[in-house]
């Protein structure tokens, strides 16, 4: 007698049979459609009015370079800010004390409901407001000299990013388990001290993705303090255009390098990403 | 005279319309093993979490060790401590959850350490040495460096006793702690449980394991609708129940 349990007739044994490759013929038609769509506006762009020797010349020029640097240190800076007035913001949020949480709101209220580029013009003019600004018979300076293009780009940037940052991590806190902070109070912590080690860390994991996305927007929206003379790329690429009329090239050339910055992020933020998922079980993938 | 470590007196605590706490008056003596029984909603948890000061009461006290909790009695009116006074009063007694509720950054030294070197300020080197001696009693000294989601859940359920521990309380509170294990897993986390006891450890347990309350437990407390209703030793409460509720709820469990 067989261990195996009886089993019924008339079905056939496929065990040994392979599963054959499907063919997708579908995918290749569309590949092949698309291709020849890119490839069109390839010609179209090569044999259009576009000299691409200047492209090629003003890509390394110093003034260019020079912009993307400014762009840079302006979103890294104003990033910064960001996040900082974000995580404040977002604990005055979530604390019980109403008064913290009304300021909290507020602010997300007026720097969420006008537009950035409003903002950096009023920074940018805040010397029509206050001729002079200071703590009176302590220091004192005229505004239009303390409101540099450079001070009125970061505040105006970094102050609006705290809005929208602020929102990022106040999903991150929700979703760090109740059970997180009961487990650090009973171990003493208190509230900001639990906030720190225990539930940033972890929502740190949740609020990078969304963190990345705000960063890139923020490297793009920097072009527009060209409004108020910040030197960085687009505004400097516009200055040559006015000199040669090259307006397409230099648009160009500016474009690319936004690109490249943006793609030098990406595996930036994934580094970024694994260092904050320790201890998790990472599913699929 | 001798005194209880916790004294309970006349507490109550309202969740909206739902009165969970009645009145409730307590003693638990060091030493001493309580567990709590009762039907879910029997407001056993909520007690528990009012001698943590994880839930707030409505009126009524607690005195831990002879110190009033969470309030102070000035021109007769209670004011309610600072948030540090009240974190500096909840080192005195350990808790352990339900849902273990490790931190799942840290790895299972780090999870035990993390207290005493964050919170009592104590030497890191120290600390450490305490936390593998407690990692070796609870027995998962070789999963030290292992993050708590790589262990099973009476692993993790260990660490998080060893976790309490580590605060050198003079109370331990265990809210459920076998619920949410897998049936074969309950036994090791009831084992370290029943060592701590005989070690003479204070201990007030919210439980479901009857068994272990048969065992272990100096004093089987059985409440219902926000009330005590039984109170006496396991063979008295356990074993031949005064109170009809009782042998209801005894017969349901069985």
């Amino acid at each position: 007698m067989s261990n195996a349990p009886a089993l019924a007739e008339g079905f056939p044994d496929l065990s040994s049979l392979r599963i054959a490759r499907e063919s997708h013929w579908g995918r290749w038609l569309t590949a092949i459609i698309i291709l020849a769509i890119v490839v069109m506006i390839g010609r179209a762009f090569a044999q259009g009015q576009i000299e691409w020797s200047y492209v090629g010349r003003f890509l390394t020029a110093p003034v260019i370079v020079q912009g993307i640097v400014n762009t840079m240190v302006m979103a890294v800076l104003g990033m910064a800010l960001g996040i900082v007035l974000g995580i404040i913001v977002a604990i005055m949020r979530l604390s019980p004390n109403p008064v913290l949480k009304s300021v909290a709101a507020g602010y997300t209220w007026l720097f969420r409901g006008t537009p950035l580029i409003l903002q950096l013009l009023l920074w940018f003019n805040l010397a029509l407001v206050f001729p002079t600004i200071g703590i009176p018979g302590v220091w004192t300076a005229r505004a239009v000299d303390v409101m540099t293009p450079f001070l009125a780009a970061l505040l105006g940037l970094g102050i609006n990013q705290g809005a929208y940052t602020s929102e990022v991590m106040r999903a991150g806190l929700l979703s760090v388990d109740i059970g997180q902070y009961e487990a650090a109070q009973a171990i003493g912590m208190g509230r900001l001290h639990a906030l720190r080690r225990i539930v940033l860390p972890q929502a740190m994991r949740v609020v990078l993705p969304p963190l990345g996305n705000e960063f890139i927007g923020l490297v793009k929206a920097t072009s527009l303090a060209s409004v108020i003379q910040y030197p960085e790329v687009l505004h400097n690429a516009e200055n040559i255009y006015y000199a040669n009329s090259r307006v397409i090239e230099l648009l160009i050339v500016a474009g690319l390098w936004y690109l490249l910055v943006v793609s030098i992020l990406t595996p930036l933020q994934m580094l970024l990403e694994r260092r904050f998922a320790r201890g998790m079980v990472r599913l699929g993938r | 005279m001798k005194k209880p470590l916790v004294a309970i007196r006349k507490i109550s605590k309202s969740f909206g319309e739902f009165q969970a706490l009645k009145q409730v008056s307590l003693d638990i003596w060091p030493r001493e093993v309580v567990c709590l029984i009762g039907q879910s909603g029997s407001g056993k948890t909520t007690l528990l979490r009012c001698v943590n000061q994880l839930t707030a009461v409505d009126s009524g006290g607690i005195w831990l060790d002879g110190e009033l909790l969470g309030m102070r009695e000035q021109g007769g009116k209670l004011h309610r401590l600072s948030e540090p006074e009240i974190a500096r009063q909840r080192l005195k007694c350990g808790m352990v959850f339900q849902r273990f509720n490790l931190f799942p950054h840290m790895t299972a030294l780090e999870n035990i350490i993390e207290g005493p070197v964050q919170v009592q300020k104590r030497k890191a080197s120290e600390a450490k040495f305490e936390a593998m001696e407690l990692l070796c009693r609870v027995g998962l000294a070789e999963k030290a460096n292992s993050y708590p989601s790589q262990l099973s859940g009476g692993q993790q359920q260990r660490v998080a006793i060893a976790r309490a521990l580590a605060m050198k309380p003079e109370l331990v509170l265990f809210d459920e702690p076998t619920s949410a294990l897998d049936p074969e897993l309950v036994g090791e986390v009831l084992a370290v449980m029943k060592e701590l006891a005989t070690s003479g450890m204070t201990m007030l347990v919210v439980t479901h394991e009857l068994g272990f309350a048969r065992e272990v437990a100096d004093r089987v407390v059985y409440m219902d609708q926000g009330v005590i209703v039984e109170s006496g030793s396991a063979k008295e409460v356990l074993g031949s129940p005064r109170e009809a509720r009782t042998r209801a709820f005894l017969a349901a469990e069985v």
